[in-house]
């Protein structure tokens, strides 16, 4: 059986696992990245926020065509479209991703090793190749990427055709006419989107009282008022207990959270989209000793160093918020500590968003989180119906809300509910690393008419002084 | 992008140094490899070159502020162009900013210190401050407004008075002159200081007769001279005869640690050097194994660079026994102070043309008062006479030192 020594080997080509191997070969490391799926990616690009951009943004512009161009003078005749090549379209959107990776890890001279990688112990990781057949490597450092899986809800059994995970609905060979999301979080009110948008009636079930639990409460509060505006439907508090399937669709049992009297609900499709687990099935990890906590990621410390000496893990399948650009963040700081460097990941400072429309975008810190510390703080609100350009765009739902220290002004939190949220965030994520204070948001100049002036008037009133309100 | 200057490894017991003047103002070009401020230790005066070719952008330590080895006191915009801009043709620092030399190994945790982020500076503008004055918590060191407001409210500790004025106030008198005692005398006060207060020091006399020496001087002058390329000196001849003695008499190369005696194996011999600012005392290295010439080349040498400031922290520790020469001054007769923790410093005086009596006759003699300075604790006067003694034949008789008698 050969052996190949490589400096490094990441197992997961994920956006942790594919972005760390191009920074440890820029920094001179052999690399290689075991990837089991027959694309580089990882769920990111294949089946996560890549297609569901590509059918987000398709079906936007189909609702904005026979929703909003009305309002802008547009008359247009008669307005369809063809699932089938919208479709196609998101396959090609993942195509030219995935094949991009492809080219850099040929530009960085990163070996792909096609298959499914199994942790051996002492600096080994075996591999059982797609094609049949094994390899063995062996590596100055080992590097866990794997990332996360569906999580499954007892009782109900994903079949990817009635009853879908998010991949399963990326896929969807037509529009159902009911479709149940399990689950308010951001997996299932951006792919609920999609569906209401090509028209599907949507019911969201959420166990919780309200939908984006983990972020601020105004954000949830206000985003489920502004979806349900758009037709979703939402139940929350309300927890699923089983589901029948039949030719017809899928009847649900659902159940006040708190108990009471059950109900049934019936859908054509049921997405099931009640967040991920950290994916370590098959790796060996319990095998050669990499501990695990209680929720079955895997322990790292503050060098993402696991247990076992010379490896590492990162992303999913670790503690912190399952993102994409999280797990990025690890990997490079990860391998650039390899290297001797003295990267820093900064957790206060990663955005996460919503990419629904409005769009729903935060950083930092949420004000029950300031509150449950015994941070003082004040808040900095402005609404983008105030916004000239928002006005102008025909975008006026939504506010930013700023936390700032209420000693020292710094920035501890932004949370934002509107056109460009995702893009807007990134002011307050640039003024969060910077240490940066409100008035130093206030006190930068900001061009007109944009939405970002939002921003600014948001941080100008932390100090009670909006111009425009 | 900008290249920091950072205060050199001034040799292992030194940590810090005291910024004696910047030759540069903020805003100057800079060449490559140019000095842009002079450092003065406690032993040594030292000129910092600069790491790059630039402007220079910030001064973070002024003139007489001490600072630590590492540091950074200033930064030169590399590449940038000067106030008044030198007619360059865009030096071939500008073509491609070369990849970035892979983001700096260290976090450098305050290369943005003295930055001041939008808020802040207002703030700072609005108290008469700068951003030096406070350190800063923000991204790399940063300023920011939480640090300004932090230190408004808790100002440091009444700032380091102005140079604390002697205990009793003193009128001003116009007659007089005010001048800060520089690092270099400092050290050398408290230095000269402790070594009284700690050894149990006295000083032998003797004298030695240099007509033989002048003699094999005279003969030998100028072969030695064609050969070698230095000039024939007494210097070399008072090492070797040092050396000579040194190993005669241990216990003079020997040191107190504690409550245990080093016995040093090895001949380590401090010559004295005036410079501008003043003593400094460059090592001759294992000098037992220098040949006359070796000597007297790595004098001129270290005495050159001494005067010039370019003398390293490194080339003055280490000694084992020192030589002063005061006769170059035209002293007669002095008690030198010991250079701790060494154990025994020669005195050598002016030659001076003297009446001797040598086998009953009167005769005019070359002749230098010898002083030997010691630590009593650990050398014996029985010892210190005898290492003076066999010093002076080494020297009145130098076949003395060929022959290894």
């Amino acid at each position: 059986m050969a052996e190949q020594q490589f400096d490094l080997v990441v197992i997961g080509a994920g956006p942790g696992g594919y972005e760390g191997a191009i920074r440890a070969a820029q920094l001179g490391m052999s690399v290689a990245v075991v990837e089991k799926r027959g694309a580089l990616g990882g769920t990111c690009v294949t089946v996560g926020c890549i297609p569901s951009k590509a059918l987000l943004q398709s079906s936007e512009l189909y609702e904005e065509t026979t929703h909003a161009l009305a309002d802008h003078g547009i008359k247009v005749a008669k307005v369809d479209f063809d699932l089938a090549a919208m479709m196609a379209r998101k396959d090609a959107v993942v195509n030219s991703n995935t094949s991009g990776v492809e080219f850099l890890f040929k530009k960085n001279k990163i070996t792909w090793v096609k298959g499914t990688g199994k942790l051996a112990g002492n600096g080994r990781v075996d591999v059982a190749l797609t094609d049949g057949g094994e390899q063995v490597l062996a590596a100055k450092n080992i590097l866990i990427a794997t990332g996360s899986d569906v999580t499954r809800l007892p009782g109900i059994e994903i079949d990817e055709t009635q009853i879908v995970s998010s991949t399963g609905a990326l896929t969807l060979p037509k529009v159902p006419k009911t479709l149940v999301v399990i689950g308010g979080g951001v997996i299932g009110l951006e792919l609920g989107t999609v569906w209401r948008r090509l028209g599907a009636e949507v019911t969201v079930i959420e166990y919780l009282d309200r939908i984006l639990p983990t972020m601020d409460v105004d954000l949830g509060k206000n985003t489920q008022r502004v979806l349900a505006k758009q037709g979703m439907k939402f139940k929350l508090g309300a927890k699923v207990t089983a589901a029948k399937k039949s030719k017809s669709g899928v009847t649900l049992t659902v159940e006040p959270a708190k108990g009471g009297t059950p109900e049934e609900i019936t859908a054509d499709v049921v997405l099931v989209a009640i967040g991920r687990v950290p994916y370590t099935d098959g790796l060996g990890a319990k095998e050669i000793g990499v501990a695990l906590d209680e929720r079955g990621r895997v322990r790292i410390d503050a060098h993402f160093q696991t247990n076992v000496p010379g490896i590492y893990a990162i992303g999913d399948v670790v503690a912190g918020a399952m993102l994409a650009h999280k797990a990025s963040e690890e990997a490079i700081a990860c391998v650039e500590m390899l290297a001797g460097q003295k990267p820093h990941v900064n957790y206060d400072a990663i955005p996460g968003i919503v990419y629904t429309w409005p769009e729903v975008a935060a950083v930092g810190k949420t004000e029950e989180e300031l509150k449950a510390a015994g941070i003082d703080y004040k808040v900095g609100k402005f609404p983008f119906s105030a916004n000239g350009r928002a006005r102008a765009n025909g975008d006026t739902d939504g506010f930013v809300k700023i936390l700032a220290d209420a000693k020292t002004d710094k920035v501890l939190g932004c949370h934002i509910l509107g056109p460009d949220a995702g893009n807007l965030i990134h002011e307050a994520v640039i003024a969060i690393e910077f240490g940066a204070s409100s008035e130093d948001l206030a006190r930068t100049c900001h061009g007109h008419p944009t939405l970002n002036e939002a921003v600014k008037e948001a941080a100008l009133a932390v100090d009670k002084r909006t111009i425009n309100l | 992008m900008a290249v920091e200057i950072k205060i050199p490894g001034l040799g292992d017991s030194v940590t810090e140094a005291t910024i004696a003047k910047w030759f540069k103002k903020a805003g100057e070009a800079v060449a490559a490899d140019e000095p842009v401020l002079e450092l003065e230790t406690d032993k040594v005066t030292m000129e910092v070159n600069a790491p790059a070719a630039g402007v220079l952008a910030e001064i973070l330590a002024d003139d007489g502020a001490t600072v630590l080895v590492g540091q950074v006191v200033g930064q030169i915009e590399a590449g940038g162009a000067a106030a008044a801009p030198a007619p360059k043709p865009a030096a071939p620092a500008a073509p491609a900013p070369a990849p970035a030399p892979a983001p700096a190994a260290a976090p450098a945790p305050a290369k943005a210190a003295g930055q001041a982020l939008p808020a802040a500076a207002k703030m700072l503008a609005e108290n008469n401050l700068s951003a030096g004055d406070v350190s800063g918590t923000g991204k790399d060191g940063r300023v920011t407004k939480g640090d300004v407001l932090a230190f408004l409210e808790n100002p440091p500790a009444a700032a380091p008075a102005p140079a604390a004025a002697p205990a009793a106030p003193r009128k001003e008198d116009p007659r007089e002159e005010r001048v800060k005692m520089s690092k270099l005398r400092r050290v050398i006060a408290t230095r000269l200081k402790e070594a009284q207060n700690t050894a149990a020091m006295l000083t032998t006399f003797n004298e030695v007769d240099m007509t033989a020496l002048f003699a094999a001087r005279k003969t030998y002058v100028e072969a030695f001279e064609k050969k070698h390329g230095v000039r024939l000196g007494f210097m070399s001849f008072f090492v070797k005869a040092a050396v000579a003695a040194l190993k005669a008499i241990p216990a003079v190369n020997a040191e107190i640690a504690g409550d245990e005696l080093i016995y040093k194996n090895y001949y380590n011999i401090g010559v004295a050097v005036s410079t501008p600012t003043g003593l400094i005392v460059p090592v001759l290295r294992d000098a037992d194994q220098m040949s006359f010439a070796d000597v007297e080349k790595k004098i001129a040498e270290l005495g050159k660079r001494g005067r010039d400031g370019k003398i390293s922290v490194d080339e003055l520790q280490g000694g084992t026994f020192t030589i002063s020469n005061g006769g170059v001054f035209g002293s007669l007769l002095s008690t030198p102070i010991l250079n701790p923790p060494q154990s025994g410093i020669l005195g050598m005086h002016k030659v001076q043309d003297r009446p001797m009596a040598v086998n009953g006759q009167v005769v005019i003699r070359p002749m230098m008062y010898l002083a030997l300075s010691y630590d009593h604790r650990i050398i014996d006067g029985r010892e210190a006479v005898t290492f003076l003694v066999k010093l002076k034949e080494g020297i009145e008789d130098p076949q003395r030192l060929l022959f290894d008698i």
